[in-house]
């Protein structure tokens, strides 16, 4: 399997290319963690379960990515800093299929 | 003043498994937590989620993996200050403490064990213009005593249980309640949804959806609320606004405490989970160092060792050796003993 390379904002405004691998079952918000691209205890704060909002991204490419369940579409109903492109990282898996995403993370709240 | 052994801030997991540990050491506990409940992350966050990873249970719901900690620790009779925040530390001349709570509380003892995991749960504020001019004088973000509604305009913000379950309750109590939720759909028991609708039919409940509270109005005290719906902007009288949008985890006044911190977490020794100021222990998830792994089973192992290191902090010279709850039973500071059965030898004649 191959590495799929996404291109992230951070909340600074400064941008950074990674990758991420497609066979260890990550999603976004793990793999923003694993660059350390934002400061701990500020992203994932509920471990990737879709009930803090800690990891909202803004989606600033059109590829196409997995649809949003229930749960985390509530969970942006709650959240804060909260647009049309938002999603939450910790709910979209690393596949290859979104292969060059571009994402930028939403405020820290 | 309360005096303990160690004083753990936070009932989390990591927090409760100390009073085991400090137990069979002799030594007594009490927790702080900002929760209204033991449990920590377990309790606000995962309650009915299920854990894989404890060892020896090949998979625990978070609410049940607490009240197993709670009752594996009941005999060793901890003390708990709960729904309140710690706040200050002052350092004794004999090296002790004394930890004060946001209410005031003090807590008197000479080894401090910092399990706070994520930190303390604090309520998440809407980003509107001048809300803490408001906050005690019509803006709460907890409903402390709901008394203090009685016969008063009530807006409350939010599309989850808290804000269904206040609507619901504050219909008979306040003059008048206004729930405003950015969408249609709530996120609550269905039961609450249905009787929030219910209430809405009887005009007890002025239900706005899909909107936002945009603005807060008054002098001295709030006087009522702008409300957006379909880019239409309402004024609302209010005596009272409670929004509701859960609660995030900050390091909060831990972090002054003069302890080193580095990635939103506390800086300790491996030896001993020791911090930089002796006799202040930080374990579990609050904690860091060279290979942290923010797992409920290493929150457990450095609770251990961190105990072994107070009870020779305490007893200095003082000999002792790791006894085995198998060999040696437990007695509880209730007088209560546990001990594995003795074997029953007979004689085959």
């Amino acid at each position: 399997m191959q590495d799929v390379t996404i291109h992230i904002t951070d909340r600074e405004g400064k941008k950074h290319t990674v990758l991420a691998p497609t066979d260890m079952a990550m999603n976004l918000m793990e793999v923003v963690r694993s660059y350390e691209l934002a400061p701990e205890g500020t992203i994932g704060v509920c471990g990737g379960m879709a009930m803090c909002a800690s990891c909202q991204c803004y989606i600033l490419s059109d590829i196409e990515i997995n649809e949003m369940e229930y749960e985390e579409d509530a969970m942006l109903a709650e959240a804060f800093n909260v647009k049309e492109n938002s999603r939450l990282s910790c709910q979209i898996p690393i596949t290859e299929a979104i292969n060059g995403l571009e994402i930028e993370l939403a405020p820290e709240v | 003043m309360i005096k303990t052994d160690i004083l753990i801030i936070g009932a989390g997991p990591t927090g409760l498994f100390t009073v085991f540990e400090a137990g069979l050491l002799k030594l007594k506990c009490h927790l702080i937590d900002a929760l209204p409940q033991p449990g920590g992350q377990c309790s606000e966050l995962y309650l009915k989620k299920p854990i894989y990873d404890i060892p020896g249970f090949p998979e625990i719901l978070a609410g049940d993996l607490t009240a197993n900690l709670l009752e594996q620790g009941k005999q060793f009779q901890p003390g708990f200050t709960l729904g309140e925040r710690a706040e200050t530390i002052e350092k004794q001349e004999d090296g002790s403490f004394i930890v004060t709570t946001n209410k005031g509380t003090k807590h008197h003892a000479p080894i401090i064990a910092i399990a706070g995991g994520l930190g303390s749960f604090e309520p998440r504020k809407p980003k509107l213009e001048g809300i803490e001019k408001y906050e005690d004088k019509g803006v709460a973000y907890f409903i402390k005593d709901p008394e203090v509604y009685r016969d008063k305009k009530v807006v409350i913000a939010g599309g989850g249980d808290s804000a269904l379950d206040w609507s619901i309750f504050l219909a008979d109590v306040a003059s008048e309640v206004t729930l405003v939720h950015r969408r249609n759909e709530f996120r609550g028991a269905l039961d609450s949804v249905e009787k929030v609708q219910e209430l809405k039919v009887l005009n007890k409940i002025n239900l706005i959806t899909p909107a936002e509270i945009t603005a807060l109005h008054g002098d001295n005290h709030l006087e009522g609320v702008s409300v957006t719906k379909d880019g239409n902007t309402e004024f609302i009288e209010a005596d009272e606004f409670i929004p509701l949008f859960g609660l995030s985890p900050k390091l909060g006044p831990i972090g002054d405490w003069g302890l080193e911190i580095e990635k939103n977490a506390i800086k300790v020794d491996t030896l001993d989970y020791q911090t930089n100021i002796p006799g202040i222990y930080a374990i579990g998830d609050v904690n860091t160092y060279e290979g942290k792994l923010k797992l409920i089973l290493c929150g457990f192992h450095e609770a251990t060792l961190m105990c072994q290191s107070a009870y020779k902090r305490l007893n200095p010279g003082k000999k002792f050796v790791l006894k085995y709850t198998t060999v040696s039973g437990i007695n509880g500071f209730d007088g209560s003993r546990k001990e594995s059965p003795k074997a029953v030898v007979k004689a085959i004649v």
